[in-house]
């Protein structure tokens, strides 16, 4: 016999899925749009005001102001890679060489399946969080699989066996090791602060984590330091500028990638773009209260799906922020060298994001004793 | 002698050890450059201001007349040092009152654009002043023919520059008075 709901139950989840990657890749996309629109105007240039479709032009004013922003480059950009010849070079190997796109790609795209990034008010009064799946461990499974990530960009320099892309291999891992500590350690004095005792979270769950934050100090007031060790070790995680190691064009020509051309390029670049919005998302959650109006202040919208949008709108305008953060220290920053990246992660963050726990577990500790 | 003096450098503050107030400084800069006014040249829209002196595309004028100034002497051919120059002589059509002073014209005048250096000789040695590198820069084609500039494209491209001398009408007018020249 079928079951309907059973059926009905996957198939939402199913659409909500394709929703989300839909959502995710055009935030990519246009990532890639506003990495190029905004160094242009850091460097006093226009940037792409070219590609248009051939229809929207003709609408008056809406249609030259879209071509100015060069709202369709991604839609060309897209094109391009897909038509492009897919070249495998003589040299590599060729199963490694095929799959490192999508080990790099995949854990980009999985992270997002915990995040959550709105709630829903239901009739019964109870808030449903919007999200894939509510994990218990939500940031364990972000730090898990996020991480798997530099899989692809180590598979990707070994297998095309030259050496620019082996460094690029070699560097990222190393990068990707040191950073990853720090990264854990700076998030353990949010779980600590978040499950005190009264405020009712007592998980590694993310939604508890943002709903602390309503109506009271956003965590990034609460804990700057360690939102600061966070947002370093993101960078390097995400492998942009200043620690773009494995890519470092001017010294690994284009690192892991150098052999990558065509689509499977595309897919790296995608992945590398997914990484930053969804490490956007994963900092306005745990930093920023996610989908929370402002700090110390209750939500202004009502407990109706009109709350619903706005918390969803507020929570993109504070990711979006975030990626031009990103996209701003890449054009303001140079690249670090690598043994000062590797000096920075083991003799300055490291130690920093110890120091940081044993505080807050001394802090926290003082402020749970039972007042006698 | 010169005394080598070692420069104390103060040691840098525990602020200026993290470098963020310096990050913050730079982002700042960057920032502020966003809104500042744009550089770039909207180029087949918006074209550059060519300075007066500049040495585009070899080409061959009238004078305010309207009349053909070259008078085929080819000291242009034999200057121009990767030889993108060729000119066949010939005679000033018949006819022609104001011109019969002149003796030669170019039956035809080729510059061949994927020689051509733009070093200027021509104009330089040029007795008429009849060949002018103008402002035109950008030359383009489909064949290698097609970069071959003949006479009517050469006049096309000169148009008429003003001329200060008028040099055989003055010929004429000495002879006239009954001078050598």
């Amino acid at each position: 016999m079928f079951d309907f709901d059973m059926l009905l139950m996957v198939g939402l989840k199913f659409l909500f899925a394709l929703l989300m990657i839909g959502a995710v890749m055009t935030m990519a996309g246009y990532s890639v749009l506003a990495e190029r629109k905004v160094s242009a105007w850091m460097q006093g240039r226009v940037g792409p005001n070219r590609t248009v479709l051939p229809f929207i032009v003709h609408i008056p004013f809406v249609g030259k102001f879209l071509k100015g922003l060069g709202m369709f480059q991604p839609l060309a950009d897209g094109l391009k890679f897909l038509f492009k010849e897919e070249m495998i070079p003589g040299h590599v190997n060729k199963l490694y060489y095929n799959l490192a796109p999508i080990v790099a790609l995949v854990p980009a795209l999985t992270t997002m399946t915990v995040l959550p990034f709105g709630e829903f008010f239901a009739e019964d009064g109870r808030t449903i969080p919007l999200m894939l799946a509510n994990l218990e461990v939500g940031i364990l499974f972000v730090l898990a699989v996020s991480s798997l990530g530099v899989y692809g960009i180590v598979l990707a320099g070994w297998s095309s066996n030259s050496k620019y892309p082996f460094l690029g291999g070699i560097r990222s891992s190393a990068q990707m090791i040191s950073y990853e500590l720090a990264m854990g350690l700076s998030l353990l004095p949010i779980f600590l602060w978040v499950s005190e005792p009264g405020t009712g979270a007592m998980g590694l769950s993310l939604v508890d984590i943002v709903n602390s934050q309503n109506d009271r100090a956003w965590l990034l007031l609460v804990q700057p330091l360690s939102a600061l060790i966070f947002l370093i070790a993101l960078f390097a995680e995400t492998n942009r500028l200043p620690f773009d190691m494995p890519e470092s064009e001017t010294d690994l020509v284009g690192g892991f990638h150098t052999e990558y051309g065509g689509f499977k390029f595309g897919i790296f670049f995608v992945a590398e773009y997914a990484h930053i919005v969804v490490g956007s998302a994963i900092f306005t959650v745990i930093f920023l209260g996610g989908w929370h109006f402002l700090p110390w202040i209750a939500d202004p919208w009502p407990a109706t799906w009109v709350g619903t949008l706005l918390g969803i709108g507020w929570f993109l305008a504070k990711t979006i922020f975030l990626i031009f953060f990103f996209i701003w220290v890449r054009w303001t920053i140079p690249r670090f060298r690598y043994d000062q990246v590797m000096n920075l992660g083991w003799t300055k963050l490291l130690p920093l994001a110890l120091l940081n726990l044993i505080f807050y577990v001394l802090l926290v500790t003082w402020l749970d004793q039972p007042t006698a | 002698m010169a005394k080598t003096v070692v420069l104390q450098r103060k040691p840098l503050s525990l602020s200026e050890r993290t470098y963020l107030p310096q990050i913050v400084t730079g982002l700042k800069t960057t920032f502020s450059n966003m809104f500042k006014e744009k550089v770039t040249l909207q180029y087949p829209e918006e074209k550059p201001i060519i300075p007066k002196n500049y040495r585009g595309v070899p080409t061959l004028v009238k004078d305010p007349n309207g009349r053909e100034k070259c008078v085929s002497c080819q000291l242009c051919e034999f200057v121009c040092p990767p030889k993108a120059i060729r000119i066949t002589p010939g005679s000033v059509p018949e006819g022609e009152e104001d011109r019969e002073h002149v003796e030669k014209a170019p039956q035809e005048f080729e510059i061949n654009m994927l020689r051509c250096i733009y070093c200027g000789y021509c104009q330089e040695v040029c007795p008429e002043e009849a060949i002018y590198l103008q402002d035109e820069y950008s030359s383009s084609g489909y064949t290698r023919e097609e970069m071959i500039n003949n006479k009517e494209k050469l006049y096309e491209l000169g148009g008429t520059l003003p001329d200060s001398h008028y040099k055989w009408d003055q010929k004429k007018t000495a002879e006239e008075q009954g001078n050598d020249h």
